[in-house]
């Protein structure tokens, strides 16, 4: 089990100051405060991009992550709207409903490979939507709308987490929670795929066959992984519904399924923190080319064309050369 | 019972092909037992159902008297009978020592959970895999290729990383498949002492399957001979070499090849 080095220490130590002090402290410079809703998008995408790194990890190309965002989104909605539960109980609730589905769903469709099952990954974010648009509980088109910002933890009179809706500036309470989230989220990746079952992984994605000789029971293996893929998908789905208050049938479509891809592509199929870098660098790209109007989506592709072509590592290998970017 | 191994009634048809009919022989514990046959004998699924990575059509496979057949392989391998693979088949992108580490998976004590949140025991298992991997890979003589990937290893280096990666798992029995296929001569007699050496000093049980004529009948205690589908003999090297049926089967081949 590594130990992480100085530098390492001291990344990790600038990272953490940049996210929770210097950005809100810039923000509260300059004023911008509709930052906070990008930067929070961008933190919660990575999370629900992380799972998608992991069924990477495995040798899966998974472009269904929307499926299960929308799932969470749903459960954490029907929980505090109908139920009247905590978001923050319905927040984990949320995840494993979602995690619960993956095994249903893996169950049949893990054990195919490569492009077979990219595509039938494809067709889940739509089976989902149409599921929600059906369902008397998800209110249909009309979705589940005028959700309560989340409300208070306190444990024995000390409180944890002060209520949302009191808040003078909610939107500060989200960006932390949803920092918060992804840290946690990327500090247990960097564990899981440092441990054994990040090992296993490995062998599995370089060679199934050779992992069952081995002993390795591959199919309980890669439903764990898609489980808590799934998980991830489902948390950063609920916690964004929390923030826009409101869900929707097409709150997450195709589109946002391919896109959690991309955001592993583009950091680094090799690296951990490979989908957080990819989901800014997204996130962002998509903006800024907001001025070329009706060329943005052109200019948009062609970059990212550009990009795998010279950099099919992802933009993590850029600074690591050779590190341990080959994984392929 | 002192058979390790039984191959009962064995067969096996690929729709209207009959790719094994009716297969029965013994291993015995210690033994180093070879299974050959001209070009599409069938000793490749024979050697698939033993460990069941393909399911027999009608019979079973024993190990110690449990049915190890029309299982999972890892099912199969947790029992301790474990196969190698052609040099194609490794872990691409890890080291020798790596994939040493990783094979070492049935000997893990610890959970998965209790690897991720660094229990005692994991520790104790990730420091003994360690140990492990280093004397393995001193008992191969491979300690200078150990931190090597083994996408850059050559094809000779491949074969004795596939049986590493085998006897990582600490098996009772060790399938090789082909393990001679491609060598030239000098290559072919480490092969078959290292072969022996994993029989003699980690008392593995080695059924293998080969062409290669002259290193099977060195090597071999018994040998058992398939041709189309069906165990024509059975017995040691001498009575193998002599019998008419197994020397009718390779006729049109050249001589020297059957090693008389």
């Amino acid at each position: 089990m590594p130990k992480l080095s100085t530098i390492q220490w001291a990344g990790l130590a600038f990272f953490l100051l940049a996210i929770f002090v210097a950005v809100p402290g810039f923000i509260a410079a300059s004023g911008r405060s509709d930052l906070y809703y990008t930067l929070t998008s961008v933190a919660l995408l990575s999370i629900a991009s992380a799972g998608v790194w992991l069924t990477f990890y495995i040798g899966r190309i998974n472009i269904g992550q929307g499926a299960f965002a929308l799932i969470g989104a749903y459960v954490s909605a029907i929980l505090v709207t109908k139920a009247g539960m905590s978001f923050w109980l319905s927040l984990p609730l949320a995840g494993l409903f979602a995690a619960g589905v993956a095994v249903l769903i893996g169950l049949p469709i893990l054990r195919l490979r490569g492009v077979y099952f990219a595509m039938i990954s494809l067709v889940l974010t739509q089976v989902v939507t149409l599921t929600a648009l059906a369902l008397p509980i998800t209110n249909g088109a009309k979705g589940i709308t005028s959700i309560p910002l989340p409300g208070g933890v306190s444990i024995l009179g000390l409180t944890l987490i002060p209520d949302f809706a009191t808040l003078e500036n909610p939107r500060l309470a989200f960006y932390y929670s949803a920092c918060v989230l992804m840290v946690l989220t990327f500090a247990a990746m960097y564990r899981l795929v440092n441990s054994r079952l990040g090992h296993l992984c490995r062998s599995m994605q370089q060679n199934e066959e050779l992992a069952s000789s081995i002993g390795v029971n591959i199919s309980y293996i890669r439903i764990i992984i898609f489980a808590i893929s799934s998980f991830l998908g489902g948390i950063g789905g609920a916690m964004f519904g929390s923030i826009a208050q409101s869900v929707y049938p097409s709150s997450f479509q195709v589109a946002d399924s391919v896109n959690f891809m991309l955001n592993c592509f583009l950091g680094g199929l090799g690296y951990v923190f490979g989908p957080m870098l990819g989901t800014l660098v997204l996130y962002f790209g998509w903006d800024l080319l907001f001025e070329l109007g009706r060329f943005q989506l052109l200019a948009y592709s062609s970059l990212l064309i550009i990009l795998m072509l010279f950099l099919p590592n992802g933009l993590l290998s850029l600074r690591l050369p050779g590190k341990k970017g080959d994984d392929k | 019972m002192s058979h390790l191994l039984e191959v009962r009634h064995v067969t096996k048809k690929f729709g209207g092909l009959t790719a094994n009919s009716d297969i029965s022989f013994n291993v015995n514990e210690n033994e180093i037992l070879s299974v050959i046959g001209p070009n599409g004998a069938g000793k490749s699924t024979l050697f698939k159902m033993i460990s069941s990575f393909l399911p027999t059509t009608a019979g079973e496979v024993l190990f110690k008297g449990e049915r190890i057949s029309n299982l999972k392989p890892h099912v199969v391998a947790r029992k301790g009978v474990v196969r190698t693979f052609q040099e194609t088949t490794i872990f691409k992108s890890m080291t020798v020592r790596e994939s040493i580490i990783v094979a070492q998976h049935l000997r893990a004590r610890a959970s998965l959970a209790g690897y991720f949140w660094g229990t005692k025991t994991a520790h104790e298992d990730v420091d003994s895999f360690g140990q492990y991997a280093d004397d393995l890979i001193e008992f191969l003589g491979m300690t200078e290729i150990a931190n090597e990937q083994a996408s850059n290893l050559p094809q000779g280096n491949l074969r004795a990383l596939g049986i590493a990666i085998g006897l990582a798992t600490d098996p009772k029995v060790l399938l090789l498949d082909e393990p001679f296929a491609g060598m030239n001569h000098d290559e072919t007699m480490k092969m078959v002492n290292l072969v022996r050496k994993v029989r003699d000093d980690r008392g593995v049980t080695v059924l293998l399957v080969e062409h290669d004529m002259p290193a099977v009948m060195n090597i071999s205690d018994r040998i058992v001979v398939l041709n189309f589908g069906e165990m024509i003999a059975e017995g040691t090297p001498a009575e193998i070499q002599n019998n008419e049926k197994v020397i009718e089967a390779y006729l049109g081949s050249a001589d020297d090849e059957i090693g008389i």
